[in-house]
């Protein structure tokens, strides 16, 4: 759909990268055309960030071309794609607190000696045009001046007003002198995006700029990315909403699996088309749940339940409330990052602040909001963690150790504070055996298994409590087919035993398969609710992108 | 087994640059190794001071691996030994009337609580205040000293001497004395550090206190999501650290010295941290460390009488260097494995 | 009246050391990298600037050489934490020891005493000069902290090193030359302590002041000046020690080890947050690696 012939402004030719086992990119090509706002949009791990850190030289790619206005590149460092025009606001934002405004936008821009040479790989002869540049005419566009003033003092007088100027140009004002951490998010985009501005950049990516900010604040940013395109800025936004993308941007990619799956001119195009493009078919499940037998009393009750943003901003949750029934699976769709993980922390350790401002969490009947990670998990709630790695084991213990995690009070294995090494070593045994860990050798780090493995590992433990209600968060991320049939089996068989379950996943066709019932949640909200039978891929899937 | 055969790769790097540095200073490397054996080894004698200064390494030892198995730095060893030794021979001072065994059982009790209130200050001040342990811990060895000089000189001075120690104990106090190791001040508290150690691996491997204490170390956000308090592990894991360091009272006081002397120990605290480190933070492993140091100790010791440029400082040499080469194994371990991927990268 | 004056240039030398070293410490602490290893740095720039001295007749070589003998340990000593990743708080523990063991070592290796070098004449020695150098070594930094863009490096380096990163600065190099730094000033105070303060090397003769030197750096916060007045605040307490002692105060003996111990026990307590709050440096002891790296 590209129309050819035009310049463009960046282009990626087969951008490949492969991430130990994970193929992040896998022949990446991406034309932007100047003076526009490209959106990126995909779900989480479909590789925008990676093509987009590519481009930036943060990483290299394994195989593939950067072209910049129809120059091949090789960057060694992000300080070659600086050079060359371009800039990237990272999703977690490169500030650093106690610093104030004015420092974060020059570093890097301070130039290398007292106003002669220019910063490295960045200049021919003449004056400042960039190497292999071809810039737009008209846009007298040298390299910033060097900052470095005589006995190598820093120039922030003149870098200030240079950024004044430059502040007025975009109305993008900001306290310069304050330190940066008492400025709140939106204003700290904004100098990151004075940063960009200050250090030249004709294009500027943004990755999941949105993600941080209130309502009011990103409708501020879009007018001023509008405003940055209209003075000529090519923009490259990363963000997985549809709704943003529909509404700020000139031309969309959509990114699946590591790869371009589809381009189009937003005009031309629907939020139900990106949609279909963006989930697509991913895992293939054999496993399909009947619908649940006979519900119970309430496993879990979740009323207005608030989590404050870790910056105070934003809410991360905000005023959710909901139920799970025993015998029912209630499957909580969502692209990750819309407050499913503080949702989970809430209900593992309500009693810390930071986990839970406000709202009542009761489990089986019981009000849980005082108690302890502990008394809470004797109830008789099992956890499989979303970060199966980080939260869910010990990576360098043996698989009998791992299996005693959370269970060495429990009476089996406990006699007067000393573990009962016997019945560990066999109910462990008996548990990888019925669970089919691979291999089964209980002596093995739990850091060793394959995902698939560490996750029935996980699965095993976590079912030896008897659950009265079961959080599976992302229960098969990154688990080879034949363990995802087998841990789906597993929650099945947990929901007929007549456990509550809550499953948290990203994988749509996951929570189809198994939920009784769907929620989605969408920037700390319920957005939807859908009974089984009643939901479709494409409509959750627009509900997921706050369509 | 490959963790082992790097410890005696580490160990075999640091003797071997201590020993080059004999060579550079005019040394036959060869006669220094063995003059280093025959002063640790070489007689009835000999074994006895080494063993002698195995014992309080033992305790440090344990002290520092208790609070790293909780993930926790614990470089206040040394302060923590001194009051330790202070109490021991502050109860010996002030109940001189008290008989055996109530004696040397109440200066031991003396001598693990005041370890264990001064560990266990650090470890409440990370735990709940956030400040760091290791910062917080070296600042406390110094008070340590102070207060413990200040307690020597005018509050339980010795009025019969001209150095800065505490009144002697009376005879009731003093645990016996190995009798096979001649005049070798080595005592019970080498038997008590070996069960002691024993204790300290029971406690790590078959309790389920231990356990989680471990787990805390091993990963917080799996231990707390599997509901255990990682903050109160943190306070036990360094009370219990201030308590095992605590011991070498019992070692220096009731074992050898009779009183506390100020400055008495060489650095048992700090040594305690390599002898953690090489023992792999496990009971066995720390005996064998805490032997290899008390050996290098008292075989250095030999050096300084019978060469001519060596001192017996260069046993701190050998030291630093084998933590130094222990330390460097991110270089054998980055030949070994690549790093796992993290998915919020991608 | 006196008293008080010999009391405050007592200050004023003593706390020379301790201001080299602290901004030493400074230094390599704001580029991310803990500096235990200050009092090692220490005594082998104590060493190395007495063993100058004795040789060239010239205090100022003497402390060149000095400041070379820091630098060397703090070699191994980044070399250690930044590309072989050692913790910093080992290997920095296992510098100290081996400079504790070196020392004495060099010495009899050297002049055949045990853990002492020949004694300096006077003439030969410092009589003042460190002292100016030392605040002019304060005023350097802060106004490469505050002015220059290498400040601005490095603070970045320790408080965000991602963000150096980005912005195309190598955050370990930043950090070497830190470490590197750090090793020159704190070998210069402990030329201070053998050139300055006395007259020939010691065993052991840093006696905790590299500590108190990270001690005051925590107590002025990881800034230079407030660093530097800190250095004062603790000589000021060494001063008053020293004069204090066998001092009679209505027929008993002051208890010095009350003063001595102060510096210790309100660094704890800013540490604690009971008394200010210090906040260290957010990536301090954290090892970089560049997002190639990471994956």
């Amino acid at each position: 759909m590209i129309s050819s012939g035009s310049e463009v402004a960046v282009e990626l030719r087969g951008i490949t990268k492969q991430f130990g086992s994970v193929l992040a990119n896998a022949g990446v090509d991406l034309r932007v055309e100047p003076g526009t706002i490209q959106g990126l949009i995909g779900e989480n791990g479909a590789g925008k960030s990676t093509a987009m850190k590519i481009l930036y030289g943060l990483y290299r790619p394994d195989s593939g071309h950067i072209l910049i206005r129809g120059q091949p590149q090789v960057w060694s460092s992000p300080r070659d794609a600086i050079a060359q025009g371009i800039g990237m606001v990272h999703q977690h934002f490169m500030l650093a607190g106690p610093y104030s405004a004015l420092d974060n936008i020059i570093l890097g821009a301070e130039g290398e000696g007292r106003g002669g040479r220019e910063r490295r790989g960045s200049r021919v002869e003449g004056r400042g045009q960039p190497s292999g540049a071809m810039r737009r005419e008209g846009a007298p566009d040298p390299r910033p001046p060097t900052l470095v003033r005589a006995w190598g003092i820093l120039g922030r007088k003149h870098a200030r007003e240079r950024l004044e100027a430059l502040a007025a140009q975009y109305r993008l004002s900001v306290d310069w002198e304050a330190p940066i951490e008492q400025l709140p998010v939106g204003i700290q985009q904004r100098v990151e995006i004075l940063k960009l501005l200050y250090h030249r950049a004709d294009v500027l990516i943004l990755d999941e700029p949105t993600a941080v900010l209130t309502p009011q604040e990103t409708n501020d940013l879009f007018a001023n990315l509008k405003k940055l395109r209209d003075e000529g800025k090519t923009i490259i936004f990363v963000t997985h909403k549809l709704k943003e993308v529909m509404a700020f941007t000139d031309r969309v990619t959509v990114f699946r699996g590591g790869s371009v799956v589809g381009e189009a001119l937003t005009s031309q195009t629907s939020p139900q088309e990106l949609a279909d493009l963006m989930v697509g078919r991913k895992v293939v499940l054999n496993v399909q749940a009947p619908p649940t037998q006979a519900t119970g009393k309430a496993a879990l009750e979740v009323e207005a339940l608030v989590v404050s943003g870790t910056r105070g901003a934003t809410h991360r949750v905000s005023n959710v409330t909901f139920s799970v029934r025993s015998g029912e699976i209630v499957g909580i769709a969502g692209v990750e990052g819309n407050g499913q993980s503080e949702l989970l922390q809430a209900l593992l350790h309500p009693r810390e602040p930071q986990c839970r401002k406000a709202g009542r969490i009761s489990i089986t009947g019981m009000d849980v909001t005082q108690m302890t990670a502990r008394e809470i998990r004797n109830l008789g709630v099992s956890l499989i963690p979303e970060d199966r790695l980080h939260e869910g084991l010990l990576p360098e213990w043996p698989l009998r150790d791992n299996f005693l995690l959370g269970l060495q009070h429990s009476a089996a294995f406990n006699r007067a504070g000393f573990i009962c090494s016997s019945n560990l070593q066999a109910a462990a045994a008996k548990a990888v055996n019925e669970y089919d860990v691979r291999p089964a050798n209980l002596a093995l780090s739990a850091g060793n298994l394959s995902g698939g493995n560490q996750q029935k590992l996980i699965v095993a433990r976590e079912f030896e409590r008897r659950p009265k209600l079961l959080i599976a968060a992302q229960p098969t991320r990154g688990v080879d087919v034949g363990a995802t049939e087998f841990i789906h089996r597993r929650i099945i068989k947990a929901r007929d035993e007549g456990a509550g379950v809550l499953l948290v996943s990203s994988e749509l066709e996951e929570i189809m398969a198994l939920s009784d019932r769907i929620l989605v949640m969408y920037e700390g909200r319920i957005a939807g609710e859908f009974a089984k039978g009643n939901f479709s891929e494409s409509l959750l899937g627009l509900r997921m992108g706050g369509g | 087994m490959r963790r082992l055969a790097q410890s005696f790769l580490a160990v075999a790097f640091g003797l071997a640059l201590g020993l080059s540095a004999t060579w550079i200073a005019g040394e036959n490397p060869w006669e220094v190794l063995k003059i280093l054996a025959r002063g640790a080894f070489g007689s009835r004698e000999n074994i006895g001071m080494t063993l002698f200064y195995t014992t309080p390494l033992i305790f440090t030892g344990l002290s520092v691996a208790v609070a790293f198995q909780a993930g926790l730095f614990n470089v206040g060893a040394e302060g923590q030994l001194n009051l330790g030794a202070l109490a021991a021979a502050a109860i010996g001072a002030l109940l001189p009337g008290l008989g055996w065994p109530m004696a040397p059982l109440l200066a031991s009790l003396a001598a693990l609580a005041a370890g264990t209130v001064w560990g266990a200050i650090p470890g409440w001040l990370r735990a709940r205040r956030g400040s760091h342990e290791v910062i917080v811990t070296i600042m406390l060895n110094f008070v340590a000293v102070g207060l413990s000089t200040y307690v020597a000189l005018y509050v339980l001075k010795n009025p019969e001497s001209q150095n800065p120690e505490t009144r002697p104990i009376g005879l009731a106090y003093m645990i016996p004395r190995l009798g096979v190791f001649g005049d070798a001040p080595v005592s019970a508290a080498l038997p008590l550090a070996l069960l002691v150690a024993a204790i300290v691996w029971v406690f790590l491997r078959r309790t389920a206190l231990g356990y989680e204490l471990r787990a805390v170390g091993q990963s917080e956000p799996a231990a707390r999501a599997a509901g255990i308090d990682a903050t109160k592990m943190r306070i036990l894991a360094m009370a219990i650290a201030g308590g095992l360091a605590g011991l070498v009272g019992v070692a220096e006081v009731l074992g050898n010295a009779g009183k506390f002397k100020v400055e008495f120990s060489p650095q048992y605290g700090f040594i305690g941290i390599a002898v953690a480190l090489l023992g792999r933070n496990e009971p066995i492993g720390i005996v064998a460390a805490a032997l290899l140091f008390g050996a290098l100790h008292q075989g250095t010791r030999e050096l300084d009488f019978s060469t001519e440029h060596i001192t017996s400082e260069v046993s701190l040499v050998f030291q630093g260097l084998i933590i130094l080469a222990v330390s460097a194994e991110p270089v054998t371990n980055w030949f070994r494995s690549k790093p796992r991927i993290n998915t919020d990268e991608l | 009246m006196a008293m008080i004056s010999q009391l405050l240039a007592s200050t004023l030398r003593l706390s020379t050391p301790l201001i080299f070293a602290a901004m030493g410490g400074m230094l390599s602490e704001r580029s991310g990298v803990i500096n235990i290893a200050l009092e090692g740095l220490m005594l082998m720039g104590a060493l190395g600037a007495a063993v100058g001295t004795v040789a060239t007749h010239s205090p100022w070589l003497g402390l060149l050489i000095g400041m070379g003998a820091g630098l060397a340990m703090a070699f191994i000593y980044a070399l250690l934490v930044i590309p072989f990743r050692a913790n910093q708080i080992v290997a920095g523990m296992a510098i100290n020891m081996l400079a504790l063991g070196l020392t004495p070592f060099l010495c009899k290796m050297l002049y055949g005493v045990t853990g002492s070098t020949p004694q300096i004449s006077y003439p030969e020695q410092f009589h003042s000069a460190p002292l100016y150098l030392a605040w002019i070594v304060v005023g350097l930094c802060w106004y490469l902290m505050k002015f220059t863009p290498a400040g601005l490096w490095l603070g970045f380096a320790g408080e965000h090193p991602e963000a150096l990163e980005a912005a195309g600065i190598p955050a370990n190099r930043i950090r070497w030359l830190a470490v590197l730094a750090s090793g020159v000033l704190a070998g210069a105070g402990g030329a201070t302590l053998s050139t300055f303060l006395s007259s020939s090397f010691a065993r052991n003769m840093a006696a905790g002041r590299g500590f108190m030197a990270l001690a005051a750096l925590i107590f002025g916060k990881w800034r230079p000046i407030p660093a530097a007045l800190a250095c004062v605040l603790f000589g000021f307490a060494d001063a008053a020690q020293i004069q204090l002692q066998g001092v009679k105060f209505r027929g008993a003996e002051v208890p010095v080890q009350f003063i001595q111990i102060l510096p210790y026990l309100v660094t704890i307590l800013v540490l604690a947050g009971f008394v200010g709050r210090a906040r260290a440096p957010k990536a301090l002891g954290k090892h970089f690696s560049t997002a190639n790296e990471r994956e």
